[in-house]
């Protein structure tokens, strides 16, 4: 089922969590709500699911506009970050919940609905424990009862609220490839929150980099690392370095220097210079190079991290090779070979 | 309550190695224990032994002994079943909702704990007696609720409500509201969630609950001898049996009616607690 979540406003008490956002979310996709907190996602995602209303705006599910419908009549799948198991049923009880309220017309009999739980514990890779309680499992295993317990209602959308936020980095590496896995078994549409740019990278088919409230990008994985489209993308995804530069004409300013930089184009005045620390080549002499004063120098697994005082107060890192020494305190030149020019 | 500390250490006398000081606190205990409620208990059950066997069953199979408890069991039932269901509702408007006055009807449900139970008890005389102000709106339409049986349960669910409502408070507190989120996504209705997901979580506070307000019912002895009437066979409470024995210098009677009330009161008390060990387990808090 495609999604579509059109110029959605949300207020609380009049503090603004979303502004006019608009989303498009095509079948069987799986999509990565990333910012950082406070940037509304968990909210989108609660409008999603009909957890919260919009002040203004809509959401669709295909062609039928959701927007009045009810948590209830939505019929989505939602996993919360603490898991939200009923404590006092058991893991085949709680997976089966969603088909045990349904009205007695839809309602499955009670032997399938425990088949079906059995079956989804099956597919969590949880079999054998479907008698345990909640407390007698651990988080990664109360999450996966979680998500089986959101699947066994055959959702619409699969909508998943910072799911390994609350696990151990060993965890939650392991879960995050379950989870693709799971998603290719089963093609249901998928939106899940995070403020891991890892797991949203690595995770999603496109990524939704989201800033106080506002949608700032929308792409895959290489779009938004290679081709961030604003400044706070660019700082927020990856590691980057900037330095405010003057462009006057076809020439970038660095101070009263002019830097050797092809293939950008901007508007006079003012801008940053974004770049990534390993998007840059030395330069010996230092024609045409950002010079800097080494400050610090780590070496980190193959590369050397620097750390550079540029014009003094720029600061930015970059790497190098090991084998490239880069004694604190002496002057180094480097040109940016891939970077991108935003007004400031 | 206690059945939630007990339930950790569970029935071994083993010491709990990182925990130290389990032979001195058990011990404390014990000897706590004994110095301020085995010792006067076994006073009564020996001075009530004492009357010998045949005189203790003569009062024990009293007509008036066994009418007398009848109406301090059966209303101290009905005064708690009530506290259960409009406790927990007032434990619900009170942890769920924001409202101007919020705190201080928080803090009107301890008033019962503080007041003497007499000025309670003479309070609700006035308002509910055939010419009182409520009992006269109540007369004309056939109840009558002072001097009868009616009256003694009016004044133990006025004694009673806050221990219901303490006890349930806290663990409602406590239920995450993202569980209520996941029935709803789930598809359950508001009634389901609160049948099957809510009330199931509480039921362990609910009976913890129900057994304080009993047994503080059935103990009860100042607020109700005002409003009971205390016609013999009709509206007398145990209790106040005793107190009758006593002032005819009967004590051997006295004490075989308290220790009556102590078995039964015991064995009840025993039920409930193991009825609430079991839905403990049985609601996944034992794990």
């Amino acid at each position: 089922m495609s999604v579509s979540i059109r110029n959605v406003r949300k207020e609380f008490e009049n503090f603004p969590a979303l502004h006019d956002v608009s989303l498009d979310i095509k079948t069987s996709e799986l999509i990565a709500l990333l910012g950082p907190s406070g940037s509304g996602k968990t909210t989108l995602l609660r409008l999603i699911a009909g957890l919260e209303s919009p002040t203004a705006g809509s959401v669709f599910f295909g062609d039928e506009d959701a927007s009045h419908r009810s948590v209830q009549e939505r019929n989505v799948g939602f996993v919360f970050q603490h898991y939200a198991l009923f404590r006092h049923m058991t893991v085949a009880d709680n997976i089966g919940f969603g088909l045990k309220v349904r009205p007695s017309a839809t309602r499955p009999s009670k032997a399938d609905i425990r088949a079906r739980a059995i079956e989804l514990l099956r597919l969590v890779q949880l079999s054998g424990l479907e008698n345990r309680y909640p407390a007698q499992l651990s988080g990664g295993q109360r999450q996966r009862v979680a998500l089986a317990r959101a699947m066994a209602i055959e959702p619409k959308v699969l909508l998943l609220d910072e799911p390994f936020g609350a696990l151990d980095a060993q965890v939650r590496r392991e879960l995050r490839r379950w989870l693709r896995e799971i998603h290719e078994a089963t093609g249901h549409t998928t939106v899940f929150v995070t403020h891991d740019q890892e797991e949203a990278l690595e995770l999603a088919d496109r990524v939704v980099v989201m800033s106080q409230g506002r949608i700032e990008q929308v792409g895959t994985a290489d779009e938004v690392y290679d081709n961030p489209n604003s400044p706070f993308v660019y700082g927020f995804i990856g590691d980057s370095s900037s330095i405010p530069v003057q462009v006057e004409g076809d020439r970038v300013l660095l101070g009263d220097k002019r830097l050797a930089l092809k293939g950008w184009s901007a508007k006079d005045g003012k801008a940053q210079l974004f770049f990534r620390p390993h998007d840059v080549e030395i330069v010996e002499g230092g024609e045409g190079a950002i010079l800097g004063k080494v400050l610090a120098s780590r070496r980190v697994a193959g590369l050397r991290r620097v750390e550079l005082s540029v014009e003094d107060d720029g600061h930015v890192e970059i790497e190098l090779p090991a084998d490239r020494d880069a004694p604190v305190g002496s002057t180094l030149g480097f040109r940016p070979q891939r970077f991108k020019l935003f007004p400031a | 309550m206690t059945a939630a500390a007990s339930s950790g250490a569970g029935w071994r006398l083993k010491k709990p190695s990182v925990l130290p000081g389990f032979g001195l606190t058990l011990g404390f205990t014990l000897v706590y224990l004994t110095l301020i409620i085995l010792l006067p208990l076994a006073g009564l059950v020996w001075r009530s032994a004492a009357i010998g066997p045949d005189a203790f069953w003569a009062i024990a199979s009293d007509e008036r002994t066994l009418r007398a408890l009848q109406v301090s069991f059966g209303t101290s039932l009905v005064a708690a079943l009530v506290n259960v269901v409009f406790g927990t509702i007032l434990a619900w408007v009170l942890v769920r909702y924001r409202f101007p006055g919020r705190r201080i009807i928080d803090a009107i449900v301890d008033l019962p704990f503080a007041l003497p139970t007499a000025v309670a008890g003479i309070a609700l005389t006035t308002l509910y007696a055939p010419n009182g102000p409520i009992g006269g709106l109540l007369k004309p339409l056939g109840i009558q609720v002072g001097y009868t049986p009616l009256g003694i349960i009016v004044a133990l669910i006025f004694i009673g409500l806050p221990f219901v409502v303490r006890t349930v408070q806290p663990v409602m507190e406590e239920i995450d509201r993202e569980v209520e989120e996941a029935a709803a996504t789930l598809g359950a209705g508001r009634r389901q969630t609160i049948a099957r997901v809510l009330l199931p979580a509480l039921t362990p506070a609910i009976l913890t609950g129900f057994a304080l307000a009993f047994a503080r019912a059935v103990g009860e002895y100042g607020s109700v001898i005002f409003i009971a009437g205390n016609i013999p066979y009709v509206s007398e409470i145990a209790p106040l049996l005793i107190v009758i024995r006593l002032e005819e210098f009967n004590y051997g009677g006295a004490a075989a009616t308290g220790t009556i009330m102590l078995l039964l009161s015991f064995v009840m008390l025993l039920v409930i607690n193991l009825i609430q060990a079991w839905s403990r387990r049985r609601y996944g808090y034992g794990a």
